[in-house]
């Protein structure tokens, strides 16, 4: 296994009645209502302190993302952040995977070739480098990108970065949406031909064509846990399966909110509201902002379809919904180590993922609670679980210098709680 | 009810079918629809009483062609693409009227190439941008919001006939896909903002034209009326009463008078 831990930077301390009161959590939220630059650089230097407090117990990876407009993750800059975590775990054989800096957004595209070649000469090759498509609030809410045309724009952006990476010559550009005399990129990344390619999605089958095509990893990115989204990756499997690709489990990412505490009692009492915070206030989204065209037609027909025979979404029915209710349903894992335990090792069965980024701060979840479950999954649930796969396949995903594992560092866990809070 | 027939056109090197609807007798008329789609409605048998009246749906929003929007790269080869559909219907330089999106596709079409185009119609059309009064983002407004933004009396028929679903859910389904899909793929030639330049053009058209606004219009304002009748150097304007971003469909009879009586001028 690859086991990364995962951050969205959010606001942590929305009001009590926000989903009432406004109309979505991304998009057009008011930031001077809700926030104040001052808190917020709290908050950034907290995802960054977690992030670090995770490399430094002996997670495989650190991950982070890039949100727009949006108060449940708003790292526009995802490359800001890794610039700073590339710096500080220097020497230390964590993974950066960025999940990364949106395509179609970027313009010209080669600016992501350049941020990603330089993450991977400052932390020596230690690059993950995620490729996401951008969700509709992003790309065409605050970025501008005309729905219809975002995903032909991903797929000339990924072909231009990957060449740009790999080209031994300057060469021109002749693109639809991107033209360039000459490209010449400098730097060049560490790992050759290029940094491992992760390309986060939603379960569309035009992502899985496409990453299949590509050789590269599919991360299926869903905030409802691995009970629903055994479908999903059974599906996707069946699909690999028939492009006759090599089952290899480390082809597949998979993220997972999960809370752990000393037991499970325990864990209900610590984590409860944030979960709750986290379902009912962070995915308030509006959903006249994901405007018609960011579908494919045939992905629409289908949505229009589940949509008929799911009379009322699951998403109308959370308000009510409990710690036992999100548990038993596995949108989150939690409880006491030993329970944990046990459900990450079924997801990472069913699913059969070999890369798993694991979402421990949570919504409201304060600083010194999610140092704790960091901590607590370092040292009581990783070393449990992470020997998944590691006999029987190469993980060909991530960074070759990284492939041999880490061992997990309760010593600089102990040193970094005592010194740190 | 006219009998209202359909013509298949393939233009752009082959790379774009559409479909357009033809009823009616007399001299030629192009009706370009609005961003929802093209649906023969009572506004339009009215116009076929008076003239040959051709919908053309704008290309990916015909059944069954959903990509034909793709070879079809921006406004410029929309526009270009228009001309062609016109010499495939035989039609040298008709009277044209459009509403809303196709009301921008209308006069730039008539901007583009004047002799193309003899009279010209636009209904409450899109295509103009003032800061001091947004055109409201029809993609990105939650159904129940559009309603007022579309009509002046939410209540009415107009209003209610478009909000009443289908008795049967696969009807639905189509009816949601064919609207949604129309959105996205005349979405390609306004997003994000509705303004591609067409004020740099308008003084080219040389067709004489009526400018018709909803007086109610939610989703352009009707000051927009006046920017057109500015530009134009041979328009002007009529409000219709009662009515909001639809007069065809809230008070279609006034306004098919007003379309018909022009054309006949």
């Amino acid at each position: 296994m690859k086991i990364s831990m995962f951050h969205l930077m959010p606001h942590r301390e929305l009001p009590d009645d926000f989903e009432e009161r406004y109309h979505s959590v991304w998009v057009d939220p008011p930031f001077h209502e809700l926030a104040t630059p001052e808190r917020v650089g709290d908050y950034y230097n907290w995802t960054l302190d977690e992030l670090m407090h995770a490399a430094d117990l002996g997670f495989d990876g650190i991950c982070v993302n890039e949100h727009h407009q949006n108060a449940y993750g708003f790292m526009p800059g995802p490359n800001v952040m890794g610039g700073a975590l590339a710096r500080a775990t220097r020497g230390q054989d964590v993974a950066l995977v960025q999940m990364g800096a949106t395509l179609p957004t970027t313009n010209p595209p080669i600016r992501i070739a350049e941020e990603y070649a330089m993450l991977d000469c400052i932390s020596g090759g230690r690059l993950v480098a995620g490729m996401p498509l951008g969700t509709a609030m992003d790309a065409n809410m605050g970025y501008g990108i005309t729905p219809i045309e975002q995903r032909e724009r991903y797929y000339e952006a990924h072909d231009l970065i990957l060449k740009a990476w790999q080209s031994r010559k300057p060469f021109p550009y002749n693109g639809k949406y991107t033209q360039l005399p000459m490209v010449n990129l400098w730097p060049r990344p560490v790992q050759q031909p290029h940094p491992p390619v992760w390309v986060p999605g939603m379960g569309s089958l035009s992502t899985w064509e496409f990453a299949a095509d590509q050789g590269h990893c599919y991360c299926f990115l869903s905030y409802f846990g691995h009970a629903r989204g055994k479908a999903v990756m059974d599906s996707f499997w069946e699909f690999m399966d028939s492009k006759e690709k090599e089952l290899n489990p480390y082809r597949a990412g998979f993220l997972q909110l999960v809370a752990v505490s000393e037991t499970d009692a325990q864990a209900e009492k610590d984590y409860e509201k944030h979960i709750k915070y986290f379902f009912e206030k962070c995915l308030h989204i509006a959903p006249e902002f994901t405007p018609p065209g960011h579908q494919d037609y045939r992905s629409l027909e289908n949505n229009l379809r589940r949509m008929l025979s799911q009379q009322m979404s699951e998403q109308q029915r959370l308000s009510d919904w409990s710690f036992k209710d999100y548990v038993d349903n596995q949108y989150v894992i939690s409880g006491g180590p030993a329970s944990v335990r046990d459900q990450l090792e079924e997801l990472i069965k069913s699913l059969r993922v070999g890369n798993l980024m694991l979402l421990l701060q949570i919504g409201s979840m304060p600083h010194e609670l999610a140092m704790k479950n960091i901590e607590l999954m370092a040292t009581e649930v990783i070393p449990h679980i992470r020997h998944h796969w590691t006999d029987e396949w190469e993980n060909k995903w991530w960074p070759e210098s990284l492939r041999g594992g880490r061992q997990m560092n309760a010593e600089a866990g102990v040193a970094a709680v005592a010194g740190g809070s | 009810m006219a009998a209202v027939s359909e013509r298949e056109t393939t233009v752009w090197q082959g790379k774009v079918q559409s479909r357009a609807l033809v009823a009616g007798d007399g001299p030629p008329l192009v009706f370009f629809h609005g961003a929802m789609g093209l649906t023969w409605d009572p506004f339009l048998d009215a116009l076929a009483e008076s003239f040959t009246v051709y919908a053309p749906e704008h290309p990916g929003t015909t059944p069954g062609q959903p990509d034909a929007i793709k070879p079809i790269d921006n406004l410029w080869d929309l526009v270009l693409s228009y001309y062609e559909v016109f010499d495939e219907l035989g039609l040298e330089s008709p009277a044209v009227v459009g509403h809303s999106f196709g009301g921008m596709v209308a006069a730039e079409v008539a901007a583009t190439n004047p002799s193309r185009v003899s009279r010209l119609a636009l209904i409450d059309p899109v295509g103009l941008w003032r800061d001091d009064a947004p055109v409201k983002n029809w993609m990105a407004t939650a159904p129940d919001k559009l309603g007022p933004l579309l009509f002046a009396d939410p209540t009415g028929p107009a209003a209610q006939a478009m909000a009443t679903p289908p008795p049967d859910p696969e009807t639905g389904i189509q009816i949601a896909l064919r609207t949604t899909w129309s959105l996205a793929c005349t979405g390609k030639f306004v997003w994000p903002i509705p303004d591609k330049g067409l004020k740099k053009r308008l003084h080219r058209i040389t067709a004489p034209t009526l400018i018709l606004w909803g007086e109610q219009d939610g989703l352009i304002p009707p000051v927009y009326a006046g920017e057109f009748e500015n530009a134009i150097p041979d328009a002007h304007v009529e409000l219709i009463a009662g009515a909001g971003h639809l007069p065809q469909m809230e008070q279609f009879e006034q306004t098919a008078n007003a379309v018909r009586g022009f054309l006949s001028e």
